[in-house]
């Protein structure tokens, strides 16, 4: 056997050898935290942080989780990464003076967005406030179980992501798992989130909410017309969050969040904060509007009003 | 690199000898962290959801531990700056056990971190290039950089020591100086960040104190060294190496100004909250008072309180100071008053009431007791190995043998009760 030989012999094993330990070593730190995963694990072991994706690889990547989604849920699932539309920016209004406290927007967001049913996983959280008080958060609670609403002598208060135009979330997050978009939806990728809680520390109105076990999502009540960083189903140990309902508002035809559309009073209202003819703008400009911890900079377009 | 590579293969063979007492402390350590990381195993398979946290808090005993350590890392420079800065030679004598203390305490604090995080298998996405480190916006950025450069700093600088005294020569100060150095401020941005990372957060009044990162600086000039004075007289009881009652006494007299500074500045910020009384008082007053009938920490932060304060009394009088059974105590109450009010003291209060005016109340489970007993058998386990290489160098029990190749190992025990018995072991060296 030549020098050369011997040496190419020995490149050789070397490679195998680091191959075999690196794929040992692949399987070991794997195999536990994604039990249920087939062979598209190492796909998506290996993905790129969304926004670093090229076009071809976002669509090999969306129908890879259409597929997987598809398998698990028995039904034909479609993963959208529509963009954010050009010339929008979302704002939402929340009417004080309307809001009863029957949380049906509540609810109406689980069912659209795929939140965890067991064990629940709520956007949105209503709080019951007392008008002695006023908006005192600290005197609030969100566990009431009255037998009608609204009570006497209390007013609502429900509280999502407020979208924040500085948003003290996406700035800690160790690895820019998640941003803004530029239609102002602060978004997270799931596929890139490594779970360290620190954007649900430094969020001022808990609204991003982690996923402590595999999410209960039963298959019949899936819906299967999800976005890739909003109501896909999301895997444990990461962190997820409301975003204005993407799937539905970005699209051509506009539709409203789930949450405006369930509302049975109206308090909900949404549109395009650049739009000067937008709902949005009407309540903003003739309404008496206040956004919630307006001292702590995190500018909000999620606006509080009073119709009355 | 042939000389690096015969001293590392002759660690490997010291570690593997030691008295009965040695392997039955190293194995009883394995039993430890065997029995964590089935725990963790457990939490891996069933998501956190085995832990006590929730959303509303969102961090618990791992992070409080996490933050502990950091402080216990960080306390080494409280002997690298009397021994190199002062030139101090009872303590210069020393100062690498300190080191090592650092070291064995950053492992500790990367896997608290590790077992915190809902995503593990994920963690490459925080090396830069390979994946996207958020540099310099994160402040959790900022701590994997300061902390690994903290870890490798000592480690280097120690095992550079001890290599040279291996081949029974003087270190070359000229590299070692400027690391010795640097390690000062390294020391100090650990502990800063890591408060930083609590204070940035607007969100949270508790936290968002701009008197944070000297409190922790301070805490953590009490507690590391408390810990470390207990562990010098182990260690100079329990095997054959020197540690002078001066350099003790000295660490003990330091701890005094840093307690005095930590009890100082726990005065400015408890008084601030409570004259202003502010909606931001609510979680001191959960901590201290407890508050709308949640009142889960209230013993646990003036157990702290007592003991930070009975600790600072026995280290600022000198004959208690100087007294091993009064100075024993007071570094025992210290290490578990700074534990409690720098760990759990400091993390949950800053959750309850959450941001929406929600209480939950934390408190840990067994799989986080389990899993976090692991993790500091793990950073005894590494320190004792340390400590059994470093222990017969620094006392010429190990080094290069007269071929200057072969190991002289002239402690064959390590753990020992008397200092007479080794001097016959020398017979049985290879």
């Amino acid at each position: 056997m030549s020098d050369r030989e011997e040496h190419d012999e020995h490149v050789f094993r070397l490679t195998r050898r680091k191959a075999l330990k690196g794929l040992a070593l692949g399987i070991g730190t794997m195999v536990l935290p994604a039990k249920d995963a087939s062979a598209s694990v190492w796909d998506s072991f290996f993905q790129k942080n969304f926004r670093e994706l090229s076009r071809p690889e976002r669509q090999k990547i969306l129908a890879r989780l259409e597929k997987e989604y598809s398998a698990t849920y028995k039904k034909s699932v479609r993963v959208k990464d529509t963009p954010s539309p050009e010339g929008v920016l979302f704002g939402y209004g929340l009417d004080l003076s309307r809001c009863v406290g029957c949380r049906r927007c509540v609810y109406g967001c689980v069912t659209e967005n795929n939140q965890s049913r067991d064990p629940q996983v709520h956007w949105i959280k209503v709080l019951r406030l007392s008008k002695e008080r006023g908006v005192d958060l600290e005197h609030s609670e969100q566990y009431y179980n009255p037998a009608t609403v609204p009570q006497e002598g209390y007013f609502y208060m429900p509280v999502q992501c407020q979208q924040c135009e500085n948003p003290p979330c996406t700035k800690v997050c160790p690895v820019q798992a998640t941003w803004k978009e530029t239609d102002g939806i602060v978004v997270v990728d799931y596929n890139w989130c490594i779970g360290c809680r620190y954007c649900m520390a430094a969020c001022p109105y808990g609204a991003r909410h982690f996923n402590w076990k595999a999410p209960g999502l039963p298959a019949g009540e899936m819906n299967p017309e999800t976005h890739y960083l909003g109501n896909r189903p999301r895997p444990v140990g990461v962190v997820e969050k409301c975003t204005f309902c993407m799937q539905r508002t970005r699209e051509p035809d506009g539709k409203y969040p789930a949450c405006v559309e369930v509302c049975p009073v109206g308090a909900r209202k949404f549109g395009n904060l650049l739009d000067p003819t937008s709902e949005i703008r009407n309540v903003i400009e003739n309404k008496r509007v206040f956004i919630l911890k307006e001292d702590l900079n995190t500018q909000p377009k999620f606006y509080y009003f009073y119709s009355v | 690199m042939q000389k690096v590579w015969a001293f590392v293969q002759g660690c490997f063979l010291l570690l593997r000898k030691g008295s009965k007492l040695y392997y039955a402390w190293v194995f009883s350590l394995l039993v430890l962290i065997a029995i964590g990381v089935v725990a963790y195993a457990n939490q891996l398979y069933n998501g956190l959801i085995v832990t006590a946290m929730r959303d509303q808090v969102s961090w618990g005993f791992y992070i409080s531990n996490f933050t502990f350590t950091v402080g216990v890392a960080a306390a080494a420079i409280l002997l690298v700056i009397p021994a190199y800065v002062y030139d101090w030679e009872p303590i210069k004598e020393i100062a690498i056990l300190g080191e090592l203390v650092a070291v064995s305490a950053m492992v500790v604090c990367l896997l608290f971190v590790t077992v915190d995080i809902g995503r593990p298998d994920r963690f490459w996405h925080l090396i830069p290039k390979i994946g996207i480190l958020n540099f310099p916006q994160s402040l959790l950025a900022w701590d994997v950089v300061v902390l690994n450069t903290y870890l490798v700093l000592n480690f280097g600088i120690a095992s550079y020591m001890l290599y040279s005294y291996y081949y029974r020569r003087e270190p070359n100060m000229k590299y070692v100086f400027p690391l010795l150095m640097f390690s000062i401020p390294a020391a100090i941005s650990i502990h800063t960040v890591t408060a930083f990372l609590y204070n940035g957060l607007a969100a949270r009044p508790f936290w968002n104190a701009s008197i944070l990162a000297p409190r922790f600086l301070a805490s953590a000039f009490c507690s590391g060294p408390a810990g470390m004075i207990l562990m010098f007289q182990v260690v100079r009881k329990w095997t054959n190496i020197e540690i002078k009652d001066k350099a003790i006494f000295k660490i003990a007299e330091l701890i005094a100004y840093a307690m005095f500074i930590n009890l100082f500045l726990l005065g400015a910020e408890i008084f601030k909250e409570y004259y202003s009384d502010t909606v931001h008082l609510a979680p001191v007053k959960y901590l201290y008072q407890g508050l709308g009938g949640h009142s889960d920490l209230v013993s646990f932060i003036w157990t702290a309180t007592i003991f930070n304060l009975t600790a600072f009394f026995l280290f600022l009088i000198p004959q208690t100071r100087e007294n091993y059974v009064t100075l024993n105590i007071g570094c025992v109450l210290m290490f578990i008053g700074v534990f409690i009010e720098k760990g759990m003291g400091l993390v949950i209060p800053g959750f309850v009431p959450d941001v929406l005016g929600d209480f939950y109340e934390y408190s840990p489970t067994g799989t986080e007791i389990l899993v976090s007993i692991g993790i500091w058998a793990t950073g005894l386990l590494v320190f004792t190995l340390l400590l059994r290489i470093a222990v017969p160098i620094m006392n010429g029990d190990f080094h290069v043998g007269e071929d200057g190749v072969k190991p002289h190992i002239g402690d064959q025990l390590f753990f020992v009760r008397k200092r007479v018995a080794v001097e016959d072991e020398d017979l049985y060296s290879p």
